[in-house]
């Protein structure tokens, strides 16, 4: 978190020094002193995973949007279409993630991508029941789950 | 160009929210009907949200859009998980749905 640290505080400087202390000024700054430090890494120990961890929360994030798009677009295909085609299901799904927070963003994102809904997690935290809109085959959706969402969030948090 | 975007914007994120209501209405039973609450309520939502920081562009609006659509990717899920839990529990009937393993005992329905 220290190397997050010195990227505000070279925000902060850049918006400070340009006279432009608006958000576009700070954003502007941020970019700049993650530039800069990306160059300098060398410099500072444990600059390297802090632009792992930006790279792997920026994939988290895109392929999150581009999860909810399509989910969105199946959704409204089953609405707008005469007859309901879904086959639910409910399916247990073993946890990997640990901690509230990991748990928390996993059923989170879980609810918001393709044809699954979180639907409760049992009360010793280590499994996940979700209600699949398209249940034929619930071990690949359990695959692609642990090997998609699952597996980002792990890699973003730890 | 702006203009252009925000219009689009808007009409999309109109008929995201349009059919996720449709959805609540005709899909058979609650926990299909929270599918179309969750994804398509929160993508419209989201969408008409981005028009109106692409429309202002000042950063007052642009902040508090981004800070509402973050409140609303993290609220929209967990109330559909209430939801969702409690017809669960509650033993409400759904509709053809596979139920796995012993689901049922676990989650004390």
């Amino acid at each position: 978190m220290n190397i997050f640290t010195l990227n505000i505080v070279l925000a902060v400087a850049w918006a400070a020094l340009t006279g432009n202390v608006t958000l576009s000024g700070l954003a502007v700054g941020f970019a700049l002193g993650s530039a800069a430090l990306y160059v300098t890494r060398p410099l500072f120990p444990g600059s390297d995973r802090y632009f792992k961890r930006v790279w792997l929360w920026s994939k988290l994030i895109v392929l999150f949007l581009y999860e909810l798009v399509v989910s969105s677009v199946q959704v409204i295909w089953d609405v707008l279409t005469p007859q309901h085609k879904a086959r639910p299901g409910i399916i247990a799904m073993p946890l990997d993630a640990k901690g509230e927070m990991e748990i928390l963003l996993v059923t989170n994102l879980i609810s918001l991508t393709p044809g699954t809904l979180s639907l409760d997690v049992t009360d010793d935290c280590n499994t996940l029941y979700i209600h699949a809109m398209f249940a034929d085959d619930p071990d690949a959706i359990r695959a692609q789950l642990k090997g998609g969402m699952e597996r980002w969030v792990i890699e973003a948090m730890e | 160009m702006a203009e252009i975007v925000m219009a689009a914007l808007v009409l999309l994120g109109g008929f995201f929210c349009f059919v996720a209501g449709l959805g609540v209405l005709r899909l058979p039973d609650v926990l299909i009907r929270m599918h179309a609450s969750t994804k398509a309520g929160t993508l419209g939502s989201g969408l008409i949200l981005a028009a109106v920081a692409v429309y202002f562009a000042d950063t007052a609006t642009i902040t508090r859009a981004v800070a509402t659509i973050l409140f609303l990717l993290i609220t929209a899920p967990v109330a559909a998980h209430m939801i969702g839990r409690a017809a669960f529990r509650s033993g409400v009937e759904l509709w053809k749905t596979k139920i796995e393993d012993d689901a049922e005992r676990k989650l004390n329905r």
